[in-house]
């Protein structure tokens, strides 16, 4: 089974084809948006981080922009630095160009400031751009596909319709050889005891477990009590009754393969099959962490509907149910609801899920990317200086 | 995990499940179809609410999407409510213990 895509030099294929703007730290954000325009379709990836970050902050804002740069679906790289922040420019070029991808450097301070950077920025794109070419897909075995799984704006409906939905399609995948990402540790938190038995061996299921039991901790240190009103009123008056039903109906859309792998945040799997990364249960830093591991197409539940996207990577949005698909239809790509309301059955969805996961992996523009949505941030666990 | 094939009234996500979940309001009296069985609601349930499809003692687990979400604390019969005042999470304390 195969879909139309780009072969990386890294071995795995991506689902577009982005030359991509990046700036070191939030310092030269704005420059680097500015030089994107130079170049029709290039992508800026503005962030707040880069600089004055202690603890793991600094290495997981390096490790995140490195991994977004060396993206599957990422043709190119111009790295945009200031001159004197943490995340040093020639250090994230390096990093991004070890997995093959072109990158150039500019610097704001050894330009000489916003509009000599600016210029020279744009000649560096263009260059890239021209070195790269046109997006020309070919055929590529799905073992070269990385998929990511997320949900947000949760509802009653999403562990009945189209987080299992989700999982039949990982299940599909897994078995033709991709690797699928599931994240959100959070949402385990009271669940962890499920994890050991899903791995392949002991060890990463107990790893799992561990991993759940680390971020609840953490949050317990500032205060957060994630478990005393878990389920909430809100969950409970909508029938959910423990934990262990919320966090295995989120848990279903990772689908029913064992888990081959526990990754930190932001990590490109090492193993094929289904793997576990540590992401808060916030959207848009779980995304992009998923994105820096590789992820080349996400599919995504909402029971409320959000909009989000992502800079480097198509998020197919699939509706919990049918109310939401028609209120907010601009930003849907598939009602699972249709499994609720009869309409349809899992198995029938299931097909047709599949095929438009390889029909937009192969190219076809999700709701999100007609909008252009390209919503980022990046995980942080201390405070900035 | 194959789960079952759903009616437009309840869903039950896997063979394996004691439980399914309603869709829509269910009236207490109504049989609802499954493939585990075909089942008369002892009790209004309402939608993304459970109700037993086989019989479950007390101290039994619980079992939906294949796994135990939590145990009975009294005994359920077919086409009883299933929630918070006869299934008890196996995740002890709030927020502090952990096995």
């Amino acid at each position: 089974m195969h879909f139309q895509g780009f072969p990386r030099a890294d071995g795995a294929a991506g689902t577009r084809h982005l030359v991509v703007v990046l700036p070191t730290v939030a310092c030269s954000s704005h420059v680097a948006t500015r030089i994107a325009s130079a170049v029709p379709g290039a992508i800026a990836i503005a962030h707040q981080h880069g600089c004055a970050q202690i603890g793991d902050d600094a290495a997981t804002t390096f490790r995140t922009l490195a991994g977004i740069g060396a993206s599957p679906n990422v043709a190119a790289v111009l790295v945009v630095g200031l001159g004197c922040e943490q995340v040093q420019a020639d250090a994230l070029a390096d990093a991004v160009g070890a997995s093959g991808t072109p990158v150039a450097v500019v610097g704001i301070q050894h330009e000489g400031g916003t509009s000599s950077a600016v210029a020279r920025g744009a000649a560096l794109l263009r260059e890239l751009a021209a070195t790269v070419g046109p997006a020309t897909r070919q055929p590529c075995p799905l073992d070269q596909l990385i998929l990511a799984t997320e949900c947000g704006g949760s509802d009653a409906f999403s562990g009945l319709t189209a987080n299992p939905l989700v999982g039949r399609i990982a299940d599909r995948a897994v078995d033709a050889g991709a690797t699928v990402i599931v994240s959100e540790t959070t949402e385990f938190i009271g669940a962890e005891h499920l994890l050991p038995p899903r791995g392949v061996t002991p060890e990463i299921g107990e790893q799992a477990r561990q991993m759940v039991l680390d971020c609840e901790r953490s949050c317990c240190r500032y205060g957060a009590d994630l478990t005393g009103s878990n389920p909430s009123p809100g969950n409970i008056e909508g029938g959910l009754t423990t934990i262990e039903e919320k966090s295995l109906g989120c848990l279903a859309k990772a689908g029913s393969s064992p888990i081959a792998e526990v990754l930190p945040y932001a990590q490109r799997p090492a193993r094929r099959g289904l793997v576990l990364m540590d992401t808060p249960g916030n959207d848009v830093e779980s995304i992009a962490g998923m994105a820096a591991g590789g992820a080349s197409l996400i599919l995504f539940t909402t029971g409320r509907g959000t909009p989000l996207g992502c800079p480097v990577a198509p998020v197919v949005k699939i509706a919990t149910n049918t109310p939401l698909a028609e209120r907010m239809a601009e930003n849907i790509d598939f009602n699972a609801g249709a499994i609720a309301d009869g309409s349809t059955t899992l198995d029938k969805a299931a097909d047709a899920l599949w095929r438009l996961t390889l029909a937009v992996a192969s190219g076809r523009l999700t709701a999100a990317e007609r909008l252009g949505h390209r919503e980022f941030g990046i995980r942080r666990t201390a405070p900035t200086l | 995990m194959a789960p079952t094939p759903t009616s437009r009234r309840a869903i039950v996500l896997d063979p394996s499940d004691n439980v399914a979940t309603a869709l829509a309001p269910l009236a207490a009296g109504e049989r609802i179809a499954t493939a585990a069985a075909t089942v008369a609601l002892a009790h209004d349930i309402p939608p993304g609410h459970k109700f037993a499809v086989r019989a479950i003692p007390p101290g039994q687990p619980v079992v939906k999407y294949a796994q135990p979400i939590g145990r009975a604390t009294q005994p359920i019969a077919p086409g009883h409510h299933v929630h918070v005042h006869n299934c008890a999470s196996q995740r002890a304390g709030s927020g502090g213990e952990h096995p």
